[in-house]
């Protein structure tokens, strides 16, 4: 069992005092320049640069600091102020300065300083980049205050910060239709997993009277196993929400609509792995409740399965990374999942995942940048000859996603697939051959991607875009492949830096608790790391012996495909099925309410006239007006409030 | 058991309108003039007709209405007033002048406004 | 010579606040009579705002050197910490609607007729509707309100909370009809909320019968007191309870007596609906909080479930029937069914921190509401305002100011941290909880998530629509809708950002009995 970090919290000082700078620096930012108005246009981009780069030099020096100390003492505390503070009720507004929110720091103001360094070129010719840097920075600043929060609120304050900029910035297209569908879906979505995230902290403070961790952690075990249980549940649905996993993984491709460099921050970095964040942080909970874990495990595990076999499907290059990152994410909440065994693991994988998954969408959007904004797969090809850095950074990427041996997933991803073959029983068959036919599907999906936008024939050469403009390919500015090119060498040694030697695991035990391992393996481990190796390698060849010896690919993509590529093609029925399960039924429910407001009442008072009256003359009479329905409607409610009140007590 | 009296008066009371209903139905003539086809039924037909406002009293008479039902219960509270003046002593008077005064502060703005102009 | 009549204590100091507005509106009907025209407007907005200053000074002073929880007038007026709370948060909010209510710049001449009797639609009525002079009687007749207001939270026995309903209800009915534009609409509205709500005063006063015929008194504590201690029978208790709280529920528009809610908020001048939202919630939910504790306190036991449920068909009604409306102004009336059920659970966790709660989120979301419609009032077209949704759109390129306000109060309403909506759910729901509510406030978290919903519709209509070639014009604001929009707004923000001191005002004391 982890250690309870509890036990070693005590207020930051020093250095660490002025970790509020964090959060306050991209504060800043987003407040000039949204308030600002046309008056910040020409330095806004500058300064929406300079506050995240800023924080990240400020993370930097905490981190350091952080190691410095030892690793019973890294867990520090940041008041800041009592944000309501009224006898029972306390809820304190402060920062939590632990291993795991430092190593979320980093990754979300350094990959976000990139990303935000590569915005400059990308959103060059868009007329309000000051807008949009400014919602970035809001973005920043409200994972920031996820992260860094030291109680269930403030994290549930920036969990609703990053919704609100995240669909912001998904409906920046606004003269796309699709793009404000799409930002609605994310939003709403999101709220079906924010109301668990809420039930689940109103538990917690109706069982132990606070949502402080501190308090929270120390206290954890006086919760009876069925609360424990249903917290963790409610957890998990807030992460499923947030973390684009099943059943509420349907808005996380729509969520491209939004402009690259967001899809690269928020929709693949950082924001959507904050759900990872909670199960991993809630860890003294989901130490609890053993069910609490198999359902996250569960989920993942099918989750992970479900984004490779959709992600096979896909056309559009960003649809096939969207589903790429709802699968990685099934990777490390299966990791979170297993508990003592995965926490770490997870998070480590999200770390390296950050790097380059991060690197690929900026790849895509440089790609999109050379194409007149095409996503189509079947439009592109040959084009590593004309966009060889692209190339280069986004191949790397590549095969640091596929685990190709010695790049990061390699190290990070087989550390999982190892832990969840170790999960004992069936749970290990299950979960871990789950881990490695993922392996191998992701193999396939991405070679095939890789395959059809830089190899083969020039198909672009015979096309249009949609305005109707010939295809110019041409490499983007230093502005953004630099960027790039620095995500790429982050993709190429993280996972090497982060595993090798337990680096971060040791680091995150103050927080996680010790990583165990599995007694026993049902196989070996070497065998587990060639098995998966092989597993990828089919994958890969499969994928090159369908797309890579083609010909022709065809411009139009074939209707005439087999059933399991139609249900592919529909996100195997995932938008189906939350149509079925929560849109429909509002949708009727709202109607049913609506005709019961117009039409019920009035029918009522038409068929009681009728009833009385008879002749049509009087019924039209009566419809004339509305008070008497809505005085009937209330006598009505009169009369059964009065009854069950009457009848509750003598019954 | 003590609520049985109400109870049968409700059931007296109901029957009796049930009763009276249907009998007219039943055994009324059914003569119709003008003066019962009125809707506000009293047996005679209005004299003369309003003109103005289609067919609608002029509003200053809800007025003047208004202004009568105002001063008739300033007189019902006078009247007690009187009668218990000695009791309530200073209080009392103050407090009836402060409720003349008020009454009479609605009267000057009507006054004021034209409210008693009758055109 | 008779004996002199035993006289009640009086403690003016204490209900000084009250009869200083009360006072200001005699006044106001005086300055209507001999003042000229042409002054009336500003001898009015000086007298008005002079005398919920005043007030507010006497109610601070009071509080800061007057007896702590006791009732004037024999008991029929409570000066308890609650009641005081009600008050200043009145004086707060009708402030700020006077402000609203003063305002001639956003629509010339104000947001109200020039002349009442006019036929609507006729030419005299188009005139009208351009001559820049408004019925100045509305401030007096709002001052009127407002003391019945205050009186009807304060209120310790039910004849009292009577008079006190009818004086806040009667100008209120009268105002509803005086918009400038809309003439038939606004008096549909006005017609309506008259012809319900004396149907709702009605039970009100049936319910008052049945209790006096239980209890023998119409004091809350006399009340409370058979309850606890006859072994009559309680159907008669029961009976005029339900009657009775028809009559508050009506007021404070919870479901499923709302109905006149959308109706009237649509059709009421802008000022008004805003006063009616913050100010008339304000004091309905003042007196269903008192009524509730102080004389049904004892039997909570048999009637509490089916007030959760009546919280609950709130809560759902409002969210989900919210979703459909078209206008700005019938969508708020919906929400604020939904704010209503979630008032409730404050309500019904019947201790402490529930009256706590309750009062917080009172004067936050009158704040709130108040900013909101002064928003609204400022989006128009040739015809006055445009309230349709439709014409909403794309309002974030045209005015990105008062979209971003705008924003921020829906994000408010829809509970988002950081604004008071945020804390006064949390708050209340927390209060539901340690009450043991548990359902009611799954069932509150599910129902703010659908609100949620068209709170983000008209946020995505604002930010992702090109506005229409012919689409309403945003009026720059005079003076006095500023104020109130400033006012609101920065209320909402330090309340989100520190609500610890109002909480701390709010939960100073219980009821006195």
């Amino acid at each position: 069992m982890s250690i309870a970090a509890s036990e070693t919290v005590q207020q930051a000082s020093g250095t660490m005092s002025l970790a509020w700078l964090l959060f306050a620096l991209p504060a800043f930012g987003a407040l000039v320049l949204l308030l600002g108005g046309r008056r910040t246009n020409s330095w806004g981009h500058i300064l929406g640069v300079l506050t995240v780069v800023a924080a990240f030099a400020v993370g930097l020096v905490l981190f350091f600091t952080s190691l410095g100390a030892p690793p019973d003492q890294r867990t520090l505390n940041l008041h800041l102020f009592d944000w309501i503070d009224v006898g029972s009720l306390q809820v304190e507004f402060g920062m939590r300065l632990d291993p795991l929110s430092m190593v979320f720091v980093l990754l979300i103001t350094g990959v976000g300083a990139l990303i935000h360094i590569y915005s400059i070129g990308y959103m060059d010719d868009d007329r309000d980049r000051r807008r949009f840097f400014g919602y970035l920075n809001l973005f920043v600043f409200s994972m920031l205050i996820l992260v860094l929060g030291n109680s269930f609120i403030t994290l549930y304050l920036g969990w609703e910060g990053v919704g609100l900029a995240s669909y912001l910035l998904i409906g920046w297209y606004s003269d796309r239709r699709s793009a404000a569908t799409a930002s609605k879906k994310a939003f709403l979505m999101n709220r079906v997993g924010d109301v668990g995230l809420a039930i689940a902290i109103f538990l917690l403070w109706a069982n132990l009277g606070s949502t402080q961790y501190t308090e929270v952690f120390a206290r954890a075990g006086q919760l009876s196993p069925g609360t424990a249980t249903a917290i963790a549940l409610l957890l998990l649905l807030g992460a499923c929400g947030k973390s684009g996993q099943f059943p509420l993984q349907a808005w996380l491709p729509d969520a491209m609509e939004g402009p690259t460099p967001v899809s690269a921050l928020i929709h693949a970095a950082t924001m959507v792995t904050a759900g990872v964040y909670l199960v991993a942080r809630s860890n003294p909970i989901f130490d609890l409740t053993e069910t609490g874990r198999l359902v996250v495990t569960l989920i993942g595990a099918f989750t992970l399965l479900l984004g490779c076999i959709v992600g096979c499907a896909y056309d559009d290059i960003k649809k096939v990374l969207a589903y790429s990152t709802v699968s990685q994410i099934g990777y490390m909440m299966l990791g979170v999942g297993l508990g003592p065994f995965g926490y770490a693991l997870g998070i480590i994988h999200l770390l390296a995942h950050g790097f380059f998954k991060a690197g690929l969408f900026l790849g895509a959007g440089s790609i999109m940048h050379a194409m007149n904004d095409e996503v189509d797969m079947r439009k592109f090809g040959g084009l590593w000859r004309k966009l060889p850095i692209t190339f280069v950074t986004f191949g790397l990427g590549y095969l640091a996603l596929i685990g190709f041996p010695f790049l990061s997933g390699y190290y990070t991803k087989d550390a999982i697939i190892e832990a969840a073959f170790g999960a004992g029983g069936w749970r290990g068959w299950v979960f871990g051959l789950a881990g490695a036919i993922g392996a191998a599907l992701t193999a396939f999906y991405m070679t095939r991607l890789m395959l059809m936008t830089f190899f083969g024939k020039s198909r672009w050469k015979e096309l249009r875009s949609a305005d109707d403009r010939e295809f110019h390919p041409h490499e983007a500015k230093p502005v953004m492949w630099v960027p790039m090119v620095l995500l790429a060498i982050g993709s190429l040694g993280a996972g090497a830096f982060f595993v090798l030697g337990d680096r971060v695991v040791n680091y995150l035990s103050p927080t996680l608790g010790r990583l165990s391992t599995a007694e026993s393996h049902p196989i070996p481990e070497l065998l587990i790391t060639i098995g998966t190796l092989v597993l990828a390698a089919i994958g890969v060849l499969v994928a090159w012996l369908i797309f890579g010896r083609a010909k022709d690919i065809p411009a139009q993509r074939p209707e005439n495909v087999s059933g399991i590529v139609r249900a592919a093609r529909k996100d195997l029925y995932g938008n189906a099925l939350n149509e079925a399960l929560i849109a429909r039924p509002g949708i009727w429910l709202d109607r049913f309410l609506v005709w019961l407001d117009n039409k019920g009442v009035d029918g009522l008072v038409n068929g009681t006239a009728a009833l009385f009256g008879g002749s049509s003359g009087r019924l039209r009479r009566l419809q004339t007006g509305f008070v008497r329905s809505y005085a009937l409607s209330m006598l009505a409610g009169g009369v059964i409030l009065i009854g069950a009140l009457l009848m509750v007590r003598y019954a | 058991m003590e609520y049985v009296p109400i109870l049968l008066l409700f059931v007296l009371g109901f029957g009796f309108a049930v009763f009276s209903v249907t009998i007219a139905e039943v055994t009324g003539p059914r003569r119709f003039n003008k003066a019962k086809q009125e809707g506000y039924e009293c047996g005679i037909e209005p004299s003369p007709q309003p003109v103005v406002g289609g067919g609608r009293m002029p509003v200053a008479y809800y007025l003047t209405a208004m202004l009568f039902i105002l001063f008739d219960i300033e007189m019902v509270f006078l009247y007690p007033f009187a009668v218990t003046a000695d009791a309530l002593g200073v209080f009392g008077l103050v407090e009836i002048v402060l409720f003349i005064a008020t009454v009479a502060f609605a009267y000057a703005y009507v006054w004021r406004r034209g409210g008693l102009d009758w055109n | 010579m008779t004996t002199p009549a035993s006289l009640p204590d009086i403690d003016y100091a204490g209900v000084a606040p009250v009869l200083i507005i009360l006072g200001a509106a005699c006044i106001g009907v005086l300055l209507e009579a001999f003042v000229p025209r042409s002054q009336r407007w500003a001898v009015q907005v000086v007298l008005s705002l002079l005398a919920i200053v005043v007030a507010a000074i006497a109610l601070g002073a009071y509080l800061y050197t007057g007896p702590q929880n006791t009732s004037t007038f024999a008991g029929s007026i409570a000066l308890d910490r609650p009641a005081l709370f009600l008050w200043g948060t009145l004086l707060a909010l009708g402030l700020g609607s006077i402000l609203l209510i003063a305002d001639r710049v956003v629509e010339p001449g104000g947001a109200f007729v020039a002349q009442a009797g006019i036929r609507p639609g006729t030419m005299l009525d188009k005139e009208q509707a351009n001559r820049s002079s408004m019925q100045t009687e509305v401030f007096p007749l709002a001052l009127f309100s407002l003391a019945g207001m205050m009186i009807f939270c304060s209120a310790n026995d039910l004849l009292s909370m009577f008079v006190a309903l009818e004086v806040l209800s009667l100008p209120l009915y009268l105002m509803c009809g005086l918009a400038r534009r809309r003439r038939l609409l606004s008096q549909e509205a006005a017609v309506k909320y008259f012809l319900l709500g004396a149907f709702a005063s009605a039970f009100f006063l049936y319910g008052v019968a049945l209790l006096y015929g239980y209890a023998n008194s119409v004091k809350l504590a006399d009340i409370a007191n058979a309850a606890g201690g006859t072994n009559r029978s309680d159907a008669l208790l029961f009976l005029g309870m339900g009657l009775l709280l028809i009559g508050l529920l009506f007021k404070g528009s919870v479901g499923p007596f709302h109905t006149w809610t959308p109706d009237v908020y649509q059709g009421a001048p802008t000022p008004m609906t805003a006063f009616m939202g913050a100010c008339t919630k304000v004091a309905a939910f003042g007196a269903i909080l008192r009524v509730l504790m102080v004389a049904f306190g004892s039997t909570h036991w048999e009637w509490q479930t089916i007030m959760w449920v009546v919280a609950g068909i709130s809560m759902l009604l409002g969210a989900i029937l919210g979703i459909t409306q078209t206008d700005v102004k019938r969508m708020i009336a919906y929400s604020s069914v939904a704010h209503a059920g979630f008032l409730l659970v404050g309500v019904l966790a019947l201790d402490g921190s529930g009256i706590r709660a309750t009062l917080f989120y009172l004067i936050s979301y009158g704040f709130t509401t108040i900013a909101a419609f002064g928003v609204v009032s400022l989006v128009r077209d040739g015809t006055g305002e445009s309230t349709s949704l439709s014409s909403w759109a794309g309002l974030g390129k045209r005015s990105p100011l008062l979209a971003g306000i705008f924003t921020f109060l829906l994000l408010a309403l829809a509970g988002i941290p950081l604004t008071s909506g945020f804390v006064s759910k949390f708050v209340v729901f927390a209060a539901g909880m340690s009450a043991g509510i548990t359902p009611l406030v799954v069932l509150g978290l599910i129902a703010s998530t659908i609100a949620a919903f068209f709170y983000l519709r008209v946020i995505v209509l604002m930010y992702f629509s090109e506005p229409a070639a012919d689409g309403p014009t945003v009026t720059l604001p005079g003076m006095y809708t500023t104020a109130a929009i400033t006012l609101g707004t920065l209320v909402t923000l330090l309340l989100g950002v520190y609500p610890s001191f109002m909480l701390d005002w709010a939960g100073t004391g219980g009821f006195v009995v």
